[in-house]
């Protein structure tokens, strides 16, 4: 169970570049749900993202996860609780380590870093099989460095990354953004294989109202720092992208969206 | 050059090694641009020759001179992490503050260690030449510190700390507390260089406080000759490209120094370093230009 209450930030108090990123969300997310979050830009969804992984300090409202409160916790100690996959596949792995030292840094994520080899010969067959699983030829090139792959293939390590150790919550950071449409496919349905197989409680930004109702079992609207639209079940099944671009619409005072094709996308 | 000339610039190149090891962790695995190598040398070698005239046990005064360094190493990342100091500034003010606390550790500007027990003094007399004792002793620390530099490296704990050099906001996201990190790996590394300027006074016989001028220099110079080397990525190569490209680096100022063509003197060495150091440099985009055209 995931709890955000109340929760308000704001970036630069007192400046004239004041802004009020939330105000005063409320959300609870029940384990094992798949929630895709969906607003326009400056809608609240990083931030709310940030605030989930320790980056961002609330001004006011408190954030538990699994019943703890971690509102002041940091990143680094949070990290045994949420795993996380960054829309910049550059952020989310690390270019100057090779693909099995990548994995070996995900794998101790939330345990005691020691003395012991980081690649031993257990780790090593395990994450040769785990990459091998992705049938895209990396389990060869365990030793080769990050930095020589494609940002999907690097995407796609990602989340096997985040699944290595355990987590009470997956962050996705429109995770496919970056990606090609093809390779965006590809990890999506990659994501939804390994949130199922490993009964993830995921949280999910995207910009694509298609992805946000194909995916996930809830779905919900940001604007203005707020939660605007929440639906699950059978209402969900029956929404259709119009509807959403809809209520886009109307949440933002009838304005048109001029981003109306990349949300359709 | 002389075989007595080459020896001791063999063996220069292998008490410098210690300080190419320790800025390779600070510039290559942390990025942290780290100029208080240029007071924790001589701090090194000050800790550990008053401490051996003291009468210490001279490992024993070496551990103490490492821990000396390391806290130096410290100072700096506290400067760095906890009051946001830009890392090079805060390490610019723990060297020139060292300049100081040499002074006072050492209570006048040079010791010497003339007829002290050393760590080398065992192995001095037994019928092998002083002049390959002295190579061969601190050659066989330097194999050693390589082995385990590398072995902390390759430990789930030294992969976190590469992971804080090269992402950090990754790092964090995957559990790594960054700044504990920066502190480990600068008293590391600091402590590395101590004991380069421990055993520079002690196979030297003195201690200067102006002798960690430039420091900082020669151990780049070291990093990067043996990467120029090396093209390999790795970590244990440039470890030992830290060690080649030390001792060559000796080899190639005491070559420039002592040739009667070039017509060199003493008083050249630092201008010949930044030759090096420039050449080194130069080099591989030389050869990237080239295999490019």
């Amino acid at each position: 169970m995931i709890e955000l209450s109340n929760l308000s930030v704001v970036f630069g108090r007192g400046t004239p570049l004041e802004k009020q990123a939330l105000s005063g969300l409320d959300l609870a997310i029940e384990t094992g749900s798949f929630v895709t979050v969906i607003g326009s830009n400056g809608a609240g969804k990083s931030t709310m993202l940030g605030v989930l992984a320790g980056d961002v300090i609330p001004t006011s409202g408190r954030v538990s996860i699994g019943g703890r409160d971690v509102t002041r916790i940091t990143t680094a100690e949070r990290a045994k609780y949420v795993a996380r996959v960054f829309q910049d596949p550059l952020t989310g792995s690390c270019g100057a380590l090779t693909i099995q030292e990548n994995l070996a840094l995900a794998a101790a994520r939330g345990s005691r870093r020691g003395f012991g080899l980081a690649i031993g010969g257990n780790r090593r067959d395990e994450f040769r099989s785990r990459v091998a699983e992705l049938k895209l030829g990396l389990e060869n090139r365990m030793d080769d460095r990050m930095d020589l792959l494609s940002g999907g293939q690097r995407q796609a390590l990602s989340l096997v990354m985040a699944t290595l150790a355990g987590s009470e919550v997956l962050l996705l950071d429109e995770h496919t953004a970056a990606l090609d449409p093809g390779m965006a496919e590809f990890v999506m349905e990659l994501t939804q294989s390994l949130v199922e197989k490993h009964k993830l409680t995921t949280l999910m930004v995207t910009h694509s109202m298609r992805q946000a109702l194909d995916y996930g079992t809830r779905t919900v609207m940001l604007h203005g720092g707020k939660v605007i639209l929440d639906v699950v079940g059978d209402n969900r099944k029956n929404l259709t992208i119009e509807d959403l671009i809809e209520m886009f619409r109307k949440a933002r005072g009838g304005q048109t969206l001029d981003d109306d094709a990349l949300l359709v996308s | 050059m002389s075989q007595i000339a080459f020896l001791g610039a063999v063996e220069l190149g292998l008490v410098f090694s210690f300080v190419a090891l320790g800025v390779y962790l600070a510039f290559r695995i942390l990025d942290f641009p780290d100029l208080t190598v240029d007071g924790s040398f001589p701090l090194g070698a000050a800790v550990a020759a008053v401490l051996i005239i003291a009468g210490w046990n001279p490992w024993l005064a070496t551990a103490v001179a490492m821990a000396a360094g390391a806290a130096a190493g410290l100072v700096t990342a506290t400067l760095n992490v906890k009051f946001r100091i830009l890392n090079l500034l805060a390490s610019i003010l723990t060297m020139i503050a060292l300049f100081s606390v040499n002074l006072r550790v050492m209570g006048k500007p040079n010791v010497a260690l003339i007829n002290q027990d050393t760590m080398l003094s065992p192995f001095f007399g037994h019928g092998l030449s002083e002049f390959y004792v002295r190579p061969l002793f601190v050659g066989v620390l330097v194999v050693i510190a390589v082995f385990l530099v590398w072995r902390f490296l390759a430990s789930d704990l030294g992969l976190a700390m590469r992971a804080t050099g090269a992402n950090p906001r990754m790092a964090r996201a995957q559990g790594v507390k960054t700044s504990l990190h920066i502190y480990l790996g600068m008293a590391l590394s600091n402590a590395l260089v101590a004991l380069g300027g421990s055993l520079f006074a002690q196979t030297n016989g003195f201690a200067d406080v102006t002798s960690g001028v430039g420091t900082i220099v020669v151990g780049l110079a070291a990093v990067i000759i043996g990467e120029t080397l090396f093209h390999s990525r790795l970590i244990i190569w440039a470890l030992i490209g830290c060690v080649i490209g030390s001792v060559l680096y000796r080899i190639a100022i005491q070559l420039a120094l002592s040739s009667d063509i070039l017509g060199l003197k003493a008083s050249d060495l630092n201008l010949v370093t930044a030759v090096l150091v420039a050449g080194a440099l130069i080099l591989p985009r030389l050869r990237r230009g080239r295999a490019s055209a």
